[in-house]
């Protein structure tokens, strides 16, 4: 199969999804032919014509074919779910900053959050994985991920250890002092946990943060995370940047630009 | 070199973040601020919290930018509890406001005037109620919404941003000045729409919306040309400009401040450094030691 370059573009390229994966309970991947470019962390915008336009982290990705992932909660992704092979969707970007590839890492994610880790899992050498998820039905990617190191927690404890996966982090950091790295994607209560249990084991963090966005390269200024713009400066922030970040873990802003704390944020699917 | 004043407020340069990038935060204001923007234009904001289109809302391209964001904004009282204070930034902060009926825009200036900006900016392109236009397009309705801030505003100076859709823009400006503007901000987006032939669809979801980038500033400069000639009040000249030489033709034009906003979407958040560092090298090169020496130079 011959292999095409995506050059980035920041208008949305009409693209035929070529295949659609069942990953868990609502959540599905989405695929298209290409190679978009893309490196681990990044994101892309992609547009319902007709209906709306939302960011997505590239979940899959090499030299033939991208993906993402996304998990029906809202109007969008709910209708993403009506989405089959041979619609069409409109893609552009890749936008945002990447992960630092580092050695001696691990993965911290939270539910559908491994979407935007899985192609730095990739790209990692034998990272250790922790990965929590509400219920058993909630895990995605086990069968692709089934040959890595790979620690899974459960709230309810119908798979893996039951609990959360930060507990398990707190444990492996204070055993395991070769660790040198910990990247996280998931709820942002779960990742500020994340950065504090680094922060207490002096060990670097670099996570993968979420806001509201219209544009994807930096002027709309909706998902702003104190001066700092996700969609320019991150997604991607080091332990040095969140530090600094008061709103992070605690408030987000709505469509709108009003403030609210990061619970209410998450209970708006606009 | 750059310092400019427009209407006694001191700017170190005469860069102003146009209204709608960015502004949504003080913090972000703050931060334009610091890294070269004379002042800063806030995101507008009206009497009520507003959520905007769905996207896309925004189109980027070569030389031609199209929004349609639909005016979201988190409402003048939600911004009295964020903001506090806006006197107390890295530079001038200029609050912009807007209403749906006249009584409305009273109401949000004055609130707006509490939190202390160094100007505020009335955006007219909301349709009146009642009489089914815009407010920018009517001399008359022009001249009570300006009466309407200004009676609610104190000292504050306030500037009134006009739109390029009208058929003769300099009796709208003569219109605001009459009824006490102390500025006039040209020009807002001309309206315009694209349509993916792929998706066979336009791409904004709100179909319509108002071209910005390097394709409007013909246009820009005209108006700003026109008003000119037209108002002795300063004008804040907006609209494609994108590097220093676009910045020095609205001040030849006739323009006392420049405005800066799709130009990040071009060239990055530091456009505002930029800019000023090619006018330097222009008035250097040129033998110029202010902007005054060129201000409305085009029309001699």
């Amino acid at each position: 199969m011959q292999q095409t370059e995506l050059c980035k573009t920041e208008i949305p390229r009409i693209m035929e999804v070529s295949k659609v994966v069942d990953e868990g309970k609502n959540q599905k991947s989405f695929f298209f032919k290409g190679n978009i470019m893309s490196k681990p962390g990044q994101f892309i915008m992609v547009w319902i014509p007709g209906l709306d336009e939302k960011p997505m982290a590239v979940s899959y990705h090499n030299k033939n074919e991208f993906a993402f992932t996304s998990q029906a909660i809202g109007k969008f992704t709910n209708a993403l779910e009506n989405i089959k092979k041979g619609n069409k969707l409109g893609i552009r970007g890749p936008y945002g900053s990447s992960f630092p590839l580092k050695n001696n890492a691990c993965v911290v994610a939270g539910g559908v959050g491994l979407s935007s880790v899985s192609t730095l899992i990739d790209a990692l050498h034998n990272p250790l994985i922790i990965y929590g998820a509400r219920t058993k039905d909630h895990l995605i990617y086990l069968k692709r991920f089934k040959n890595k190191n790979l620690k899974i927690t459960t709230d309810d404890g119908s798979f893996g250890r039951k609990g959360y996966n930060t507990a398990i982090l707190d444990e492996v950091l204070s055993k395991n002092k070769k660790i040198k790295v910990v990247y996280t994607c998931g709820p942002e209560i779960m990742m500020k946990k994340v950065l504090d249990i680094c922060n207490k084991h002096k060990v670097e963090c670099q996570a993968s943060v979420e806001r509201f966005m219209a544009c994807g390269f930096g002027i709309c200024g909706k998902c702003m995370v104190n001066d700092r713009i996700v969609c320019i400066d991150g997604p991607i922030f080091n332990s040095k940047q969140l530090s600094k970040m008061s709103e992070f873990g605690n408030f987000a802003r709505l469509k709108s630009g009003r403030k609210v704390t990061i619970q209410e944020y998450h209970g708006n699917h606009t | 070199m750059l310092q400019t004043k427009l209407c006694k407020i001191k700017l170190k340069n005469p860069t102003v973040l146009a209204s709608g990038i960015l502004g949504v935060t003080k913090e972000t204001a703050n931060r334009i601020g610091k890294i070269g923007a004379g002042a800063v234009t806030l995101k507008s904001l009206c009497h009520e919290e507003r959520f905007g289109n769905s996207n896309p809302t925004m189109f980027g391209h070569k030389d031609v930018f199209l929004n349609a964001v639909g005016l979201p904004g988190q409402g003048i009282d939600s911004a009295l509890k964020d903001f506090k204070r806006l006197d107390n930034l890295s530079v001038p902060v200029i609050g912009s406001i807007y209403g749906y009926k006249i009584e409305q825009f009273g109401e949000v200036a004055k609130k707006m005037a509490s939190l202390k900006p160094s100007m505020i900016e009335v955006d007219v392109s909301c349709p009146h109620m009642d009489y089914g236009k815009p407010y920018y397009a009517d001399t008359e309705l022009i001249a009570k919404v300006t009466k309407t801030v200004k009676d609610n505003t104190g000292k504050i100076p306030v500037s009134i941003k006009l739109s390029p859709n009208v058929h003769d823009i300099k009796e709208i400006a003569h219109a605001a000045e009459r009824a006490g503007a102390d500025a006039i901000t040209a020009i807002n987006t001309a309206t315009g729409m694209v349509i993916d032939i792929d998706a066979k669809k336009p791409i904004l979801h709100n179909k319509i919306g108002g071209v910005s980038g390097p394709a409007l500033k013909p246009i820009a400069v005209r108006c700003v040309y026109e008003i000119y000639e037209t108002v002795k009040i300063p004008i804040i000249g907006t609209g494609g400009v994108t590097y220093g030489k676009d910045a020095l033709e609205m001040i030849m034009a006739g323009a006392t401040a420049v405005g800066v906003g799709t130009g990040v979407f071009y060239r990055g958040i530091d456009i505002f450094k930029k800019v000023c560092n090619e006018m330097e090298k222009w008035m250097k090169n040129n033998k110029i030691r202010n902007l005054d020496q060129i201000r409305g130079i085009a029309h001699k």
